[in-house]
């Protein structure tokens, strides 16, 4: 069956408007959130409804036709990268909140909902979706569970999969699949667990079911400053090891602090080596008793300088200094990779001194803004694209700083999840046996190997023609790669 | 083959299969206090691990069910085992960051790891809570642990009817008050008792139990001794007759009432914010049936008789696809 017939199935479904075929206009869906990819996908379809998304998968088995589901194209991995014989599904017009039920504590959403319209649709009923990544004003529903996405609020309440009970999908075969369901509990192995995380290669999310939480009663936010990054990294340990359980425990270094400040002025003092950010969050009588047990740890931590947030203005400044640092770090340096290995919390010190080591060795700028409270690194490695070399050094720095993590017992990524740019890198943390495995599941629920095809297993495709430069959404400072 | 922990819950019997004992596979394989994370031979008790956890003032948050009468880590994945506190912070899936396990193919798979963030490969570990051993044979789990509340108070109070205390239920699952477990307990059909579990440092407790009380317009608070008995009571299942079949009904708060109205004979429990119905009962075909009409599943925790698993069967394309390729021979199912 040739292309022509596909192209014609695809137009008994889909308006003119919403089948993309003209070079021009797919030339918007060539690259994510990591433009370092690029490829030109055979087609791009709008769907509209669920009907039409399994509509365009059905089409796409028929015909043997690679598809790649997308939302807001924020993937920092490579993600939703198109296949260039393939089609991409666009999945920005499913969008409607299906039932938001504040007794039950529940949203039903299409995979396009944007996550943080989520949370202001609950707001009225002072409840909110908690898992919170940087690109949250733009980025899907659909996307985060795909990816599994995590955010600055992870220590406390998990990552997307934690808070997603049901899923509806279409599986690359076009059949559907009802997973999980609406309350917290449930009697079956947890399908919604194995499939949220897959990076699309188990298939197309239609809706999901999200539980929601009472918004914290109240926040206290405080920023130290240290001589060294070392010092702020012992810090963490010792918040950890009191057995307080902060909201977020962030550390942001020297360079970042500068990029931060230079861009959104959030007042952080420009000479400290790392910066701690600690939010506590809760029940106010609770967070009070807390709070005086934070001061004593910190205090003890000896920082030159401890800042506390009077009121929610001074609170969201110095968030907005923490969320804009990526996105601020584009002013010192053309380029940068950004990498989100794990490692053990109580080797953050020891992988912190090994980075400082790595990048004296290569001569590159690496600025460390991180979930330190996860172990979750954000590495940029600084590079100028335009002198010849200097990517592929970055990208060996960004190597070693991989195999770092995973030689202190870690994991290559975090919260960005493998997908184009990390495949590589599963056979160093995954053994041959793991590999096969997850292959052979891949396999058993996608045959044809339809559903994005080429990520996240090594030796897939030949990768894209490469080019250096920050996303468009980035550079408007929309989002920002945390 | 067929798998069996401490059987303290389901209880498989060999019926022509390989009966694999896991008691022996015991013990704490990795456990780093400043970490916050815990990897164990899926043969050791729950209670063990819990000790340990709270030498160091840390627990698993999950409440695992049945610890004192020896429940294994690998029983309480794979029968998704937990309890009241759940209504907190989560489930054993909240919890479990790593697993390794033999599948059908008589693989070794390592899922997941031992940092408590981790994007890469499937999440295989979450796969095999509530999977009933019928994907694979747990060998080691990893979980991450959290820092054990200082003090614990709980608001006990009596309501008239269950749908008084339901009506109570929004209330509190709504407020931005950190409650650590809500239960229904109730006693024959005109009467039930509301309890609401918080936790936390001992300087804020008596203020937030205040706050507690005036939201739902009254009760007795309680602590100490008696609390933790309170609570004791649920996880190990001394509210029920030793002989009687414990079964667990996921389901919303708004679906309880037209349960209930069916099953006023029964012992009955609501627990995690009324996600969770426990139902005693000596007649689980019964109970099956009628699950079954009102579109609920359910599972036998204790005492099954055959089969634990009753009232709707949810069988999907893609639970088909994965055990055909982690038990493509059924081994285990």
């Amino acid at each position: 069956m040739s292309q022509a017939e596909f192209l014609s199935a695809l137009r008994a479904v889909f308006p003119p408007g919403r089948l993309l075929t003209a070079p021009a206009a797919l030339a918007a869906y060539e690259s994510d959130g990591l433009t370092a990819f690029q490829a030109r996908p055979l087609a791009v379809v709008i769907p509209e409804t669920q009907a039409e998304v399994v509509a365009a998968v059905r089409a796409c088995h028929r015909f043997g036709v690679p598809f790649v589901a997308r939302g807001s194209g924020t993937s920092l991995s490579g993600g939703a990268l198109p296949i260039k014989e393939g089609i991409l599904i666009a999945l920005n017009r499913l969008n409607r909140i299906l039932k938001l039920d504040p007794q039950q504590r529940i949203a039903v959403v299409e995979a396009g909902v944007v996550n943080a319209e989520i949370t202001k649709a609950a707001a009225p009923y002072g409840l909110l979706y908690a898992p919170d990544p940087s690109s949250q004003p733009v980025c899907t529903i659909g996307g985060n569970i795909a990816f599994n996405s995590g955010g600055a609020h992870c220590l406390k309440y998990g990552m997307t999969s934690n808070h997603v009970l049901g899923l509806k999908v279409v599986l690359p075969d076009g059949a559907i699949a009802e997973l999980g369901g609406d309350s917290l509990e449930s009697v079956d192995a947890d399908y919604v667990g194995l499939f949220v995380g897959s990076e699309g290669l188990f298939g197309v999310v239609l809706e999901a079911t999200v539980r929601l939480l009472p918004k914290p009663e109240t926040y206290r936010t405080l920023l130290a400053a240290y001589r060294s990054l070392e010092a702020a990294g012992d810090a963490v340990s010792s918040v950890i090891a009191s057995g307080l359980l902060p909201g977020a425990l962030e550390i942001m270094d020297h360079l970042s602090i500068q990029a931060a400040e230079a861009a959104v002025k959030p007042g952080y003092p420009l000479d400290a080596a790392a910066l701690l950010i600690v939010e506590l969050e809760g029940e106010r009588a609770q967070v009070e008793a807390e709070w005086a047990r934070l001061r004593e740890v910190i205090d003890a931590s000896q920082p030159y300088l401890i800042k506390v947030a009077r009121d929610d203005e001074e609170r969201s400044k110095i968030w907005k200094g923490r969320k804009s640092a990526f996105s601020a770090v584009g002013r010192l340096s053309p380029d940068y990779i950004v990498q989100d290995g794990v490692v053990p919390r109580r080797r953050l010190g020891e992988a912190l001194a090994e980075i400082e080591k790595l990048s004296a060795k290569w001569g590159i700028r690496v600025a460390n803004v991180f979930h330190a409270g996860d172990g979750n690194l954000h590495p940029l490695i600084m590079f100028d694209g335009r002198e010849p070399g200097a990517l592929q050094r970055a990208e060996e720095l960004a190597s070693e700083i991989i195999n770092l993590c995973i030689r202190l017992g870690g994991s290559i990524t975090g919260e960005h999840g493998v997908g184009m740019e990390k495949r590589q890198y599963m056979p160093r943390q995954f053994s041959e046996s793991d590999m096969d495995a997850m292959w052979a599941l891949r396999k058993a629920i996608d045959p044809l190997e339809l559903a994005n095809r080429g990520k996240v297993f090594p030796d897939g495709e030949a990768p894209a023609l490469r080019r250096v430069g920050s996303h468009p959404l980035e550079q408007a400072g929309v989002i920002s790669r945390v | 083959m067929r798998l069996r922990g401490a059987a303290t819950k389901l209880r498989p019997v060999a019926d022509g299969c390989q009966l694999l004992d896991m008691r022996r596979l015991t013990g704490v394989i990795d456990y780093q206090p400043t970490e916050f994370v815990i990897t164990a031979w899926a043969g050791t008790p729950a209670a063990e691990v819990q000790a340990l956890l709270a030498e160091h003032g840390q627990y698993l948050p999950f409440d695992p069910l049945l610890a004192e009468r020896g429940a294994t880590l690998g029983g309480t994945v794979a029968a998704n085992a937990c309890g009241p506190e759940r209504y907190r912070y989560g489930g054993v899936r909240d919890f479990i960051i790593g697993a390794r396990f033999i599948d059908g193919n008589g693989h070794v798979i390592q899922g997941g790891g031992k940092v408590v963030k981790n994007a890469a490969g499937f999440d295989y570990p979450k796969l095999m809570v509530g999977s009933l051993g019928r994907l694979g044979a747990l060998v080691d789990v990893t979980f991450k642990v959290f820092p054990r509340p200082e003090a614990y108070a709980t608001l006990q109070m009596s309501c008239p009817s269950l749908d008084a205390a339901l009506a109570l239920l929004p209330k509190l699952t709504n407020c931005p008050y950190d409650l650590n477990a809500i239960d229904i307990v109730v006693n024959g059909s005109n009467a039930a008792t509301l309890l609401v579990r918080v936790g936390g440092l001992a300087a804020g407790l008596p203020q937030r139990m205040d706050r507690v009380r005036s939201l739902c317009g009254g009760g007795e608070i309680v602590a100490g001794d008696d609390e933790a008995r309170i609570w004791r009571e649920a996880r190990e299942f001394t509210w029920v007759a030793e002989d009687a079949s414990v079964v667990k009904v996921p389901l919303t708060p708004a679906r309880i009432p037209a349960l209930d109205a069916r099953i006023q004979a029964t012992r009955r429990r609501y627990s995690v914010g009324g996600n969770v119905a426990w139902i005693a009962t000596h007649a689980p075909a019964e109970l099956d049936a009628l699950l079954t009409a009102l579109d609920l599943a359910g599972l036998v925790m204790l005492n099954a008789l055959g089969d634990p698993r009753i009232g709707r069967r949810v069988s999907h394309p893609f639970a088909e696809r994965v055990a055909r390729a982690l038990d493509p021979q059924h081994k285990f199912g």
